[in-house]
């Protein structure tokens, strides 16, 4: 079997109250070449497609601050439009159902399937789902769960897990989507040309579409002004899960809203070129609750708080709720490319993953993620709606350090210790100037003939595993500096 | 003209070369320099390692420091970001009004050396001889937050005898990240090796950047690789004539 193709026994954990932290987590994908690989491919190619696309668009920089003004005004009056929402879409036939955390929104969409004696359910992509982990729970109780998006279904086939928001197998190459296919649809001979392989995924799920009573699906935006809901996509097989079930379930994060239908003018130029690199996306679907003989007969939305309204709460964590997943943040960043998804134990990962999932889990989880950056600020150059990623990084570092530091195994930890004991010497030139002294003698009992430091213990060997440090020269610069004769120096030249 | 210098902490004790370089240059141009022996660090490991009052000290000392000087030169951009884009926050927490005042009024006083030497002395030819292959990596600082452009590439382009090789993928960050560095080692060293195949791509002498933070990651990894090229800091170039050649810098 081929070695880079994912197995359950060692299917990625996405559950940020179980998934090891993210130094950790990175390590298999590290030293997997094949996914390495398939994951800078795939960004290089999405991005490329998508910096073309911008620099057509002469506005471009115009654009990021409406939908970055749309999204936080939504936010700002949050309520009162979720409630607007909730009026419109109701007297246009919805039924709309609110759910507090992931137990609630599992427990109202399994109801709804028991109500509709389904004993199965297709799916449209909706990372919001897998949020709430509702496919096993769904599973456990007894009801099968089939995904109808291309990416979803390989991944459930082949018993991996999404690493990208938008393109969630963005981590498996053609030969190995070949493979899993083959296996589980028990096909012979089957090619890994993509016509193949797209053929063998629609003969798969035409059944599927048309047996099903219930389809479940997320929300890319929702209408406040008309209660209507978006999606977009590019395979058109979430068109089919919104038109041909007799029952439609959307469940959409209340972050979602747009107050007015015109908003959507602003956000579906920025959310396709980022996304995908389109101007704009292959199938958009708008709906407004249910009409006789078109479409599904009954229309639900659940509305998902899960940790937003305490995000909503914090001043500058509040940006990151403007998110529109479009996936821009995570093509740009150079961590994911070396990593992809997995290693941030999320369904979200990435940058806005590094920032979100903490936040959804409380800070009680997932707390090597806001380290898992060099704050290089590629995020926030590509965000569509100017979420200043580094800056809540920076806050979130902070929220974790405050926690961390009244903890008694932190007292002695190496980097606590160090930068406690650092902030006191630069406190003081003269302690700085011993500092300096002593590093160059600790340092000096470390550093070769050729003067360079190629071996250190504790957390600098953290450095020297791949890198040698100069060792510290005879001179610092303030040393020179008085050397050269204070005033004097003063007058130049 | 007179201009403070702030030799920061890394640069102080690990690349005290580039320190007397940027006093070799700016000298020659004619700033007369100061230095506040006191000085120390700006705070940003504390800042983006998550010590917030650690790091609001350190921005009170240099803003205290530095209140009256003509113009404060930092020859290290993400120094010089942190000051900008973190020191508002950090007093802003505190609500100490009177160092918010005196912050406000040094911020527009306080430069990246080549920001400097462009936007204040109105200088891109500054008289350097450098007959050597370079190639120039934008940390990520400089590039994004303090949106430098082409500033460096202008100064660099009237440096006799340099040959000055583009570097792909300019715009990717190198892996250090500070105490992401150790903290990630292994994603860091991943996203290194990546920056070094495109660095050693352009066949280079010298790797210069205005950060020797960068240069002291990618030169590590140089040195450890055995490779034939090396880190300069941009300011050595610059501070480098006929008569007098860039210290030797391994």
């Amino acid at each position: 079997m081929n070695a880079a193709t994912p197995h359950p026994a060692n299917r990625p954990v996405l559950d940020p109250a179980h998934a090891p932290p993210f130094p950790v987590a990175a390590l298999p994908v590290l030293r997997n070449p094949q996914l390495r690989k398939n994951v800078a491919h795939a960004v290089d190619v999405i991005q490329a497609k998508r910096a073309r696309l911008v620099e057509e668009k002469a506005d471009w920089q115009a654009l990021r601050s409406a939908a970055a003004a749309i999204r936080a005004h939504a936010l700002e009056n949050l309520g009162a439009y979720l409630e607007l929402f909730e009026t419109r879409c109701t007297a246009a036939g919805g039924q709309v159902h609110w759910a507090a955390d992931a137990d609630e929104a599992r427990q109202i969409i399994l109801d709804l399937l028991r109500r509709e004696c389904a004993s199965e359910v297709i799916k449209i992509k909706t990372m919001t789902s897998a949020e709430i982990q509702l496919n096993p729970f769904l599973e456990a109780a007894g009801i099968e769960v089939f995904e109808t998006d291309l990416a979803e279904i390989i991944l459930q086939l082949g018993e991996d897990e999404p690493s990208h928001i938008v393109a969630p197998a963005l981590h498996v190459n053609r030969s190995q989507v070949r493979e899993i296919f083959a296996r589980r649809m028990g096909i012979e001979n089957l090619s890994d040309n993509p016509q193949a392989l797209t053929a063998a995924a629609r003969n798969y799920l035409r059944e599927k579409f048309l047996r099903a009573p219930v389809a479940i699906g997320g929300a890319n935006f929702l209408i406040a002004e008309t209660g209507s809901v978006a999606v977009v996509e590019s395979e058109g097989n979430g068109r089919m899960c919104l038109t041909l079930p007799r029952t439609l379930i959307t469940l959409a994060g209340i972050e979602k809203v747009l107050p007015r239908y015109q908003d959507l003018e602003v956000m579906l130029q920025v959310l396709a070129r980022s996304a995908t690199g389109e101007r704009m996306n292959p199938y958009t679907s708008l709906w407004t609750g249910v009409t006789p003989g078109d479409g599904p007969e009954r229309f639900h939305v659940v509305l998902l708080d899960n940790g937003r309204s305490r995000i909503l709460a914090r001043r500058t964590e509040r940006q990151t709720l403007r998110c529109i997943r479009c996936g821009a943040c995570m093509n740009a960043c150079p961590v994911y490319r070396q990593t992809g998804g997995h290693a941030y134990g999320s369904v979200y990962p990435g940058p806005i993953g590094a920032i979100l999932t903490p936040q959804l889990m409380q800070m009680r989880h997932a707390q090597s993620l806001p380290f898992a950056s060099s704050l290089c600020g590629a995020c926030y150059e590509v965000c569509p709606v100017k979420i200043n990623i580094p800056e809540v990084l920076i806050d979130l570092r902070a929220q974790i350090t405050d926690q961390e530091r009244s903890r008694m195994g932190r007292v002695f930890d190496p980097m606590y210790l160090g930068l406690r004991v650092a902030v006191l010497i630069f406190s003081r030139a003269w302690l700085f100037h011993s500092a300096q002294r002593i590093a160059r003698i600790g340092l000096g009992l470390f550093t070769r003939k050729d003067g360079w430091i190629h071996a250190l213990p504790s957390i600098g060997a953290e450095w020297t595993q791949t890198r040698d440090l100069r060792g510290l020269p005879k001179q610092t610069f303030h040393a020179w500096w008085a050397n050269r004769g204070g005033v004097a120096t003063r007058e130049g030249r | 003209m007179r201009a403070s210098l702030f030799i920061t902490c890394y640069n102080d004790t690990l690349f005290p070369e580039t320190g007397r370089a940027v006093v070799a240059l700016l000298e020659r141009l004619g700033v007369v320099l100061d230095f506040h022996p006191q000085q120390t660090c700006c705070g940003q490991m504390h800042a983006n390692t998550g010590f917030r009052p650690e790091a609001f000290s350190l921005a009170r000392r240099f803003v205290r420091m530095y209140q009256d000087a003509e113009a404060v030169v930092i020859p290290s951009s993400s120094c010089v970001a942190m000051i900008r884009e973190q020191y508002a926050g950090l007093i802003e927490e505190r609500g100490d009004a009177s160092l918010r005042r005196a912050f406000e009024t040094l911020l527009p006083r306080v430069f990246e050396l080549s920001e400097y030497l462009i936007d204040e002395l109105g200088v891109e030819d500054v008289g350097a001889y450098f007959p050597h292959r370079v190639t120039y990596h934008a940390s990520c600082h400089g590039l994004r937050a303090l949106a430098l452009g082409d500033r460096p590439g202008r100064l660099l382009a009237k440096v006799r005898g340099l040959d000055l090789v583009p570097l792909a993928n300019l715009d990717r960050c190198c892996g250090f990240g500070g105490t992401f560095s150790v903290k990630n080692g292994e994603v860091s060293s991943a996203m290194l090796a990546e920056k070094l195949r495109d660095v050693a791509d352009t066949r280079a002498e010298y790797c210069t950047a205005l950060d020797n933070s960068c240069l002291m990651h990618m030169g590590g990894a140089m040195h450890r690789q055995f490779a034939g090229m090396k880190t300069i800091h941009l300011a050595e170039i610059l501070a480098s004539t006929e008569g007098v050649p860039a210290e030797a810098c391994a």
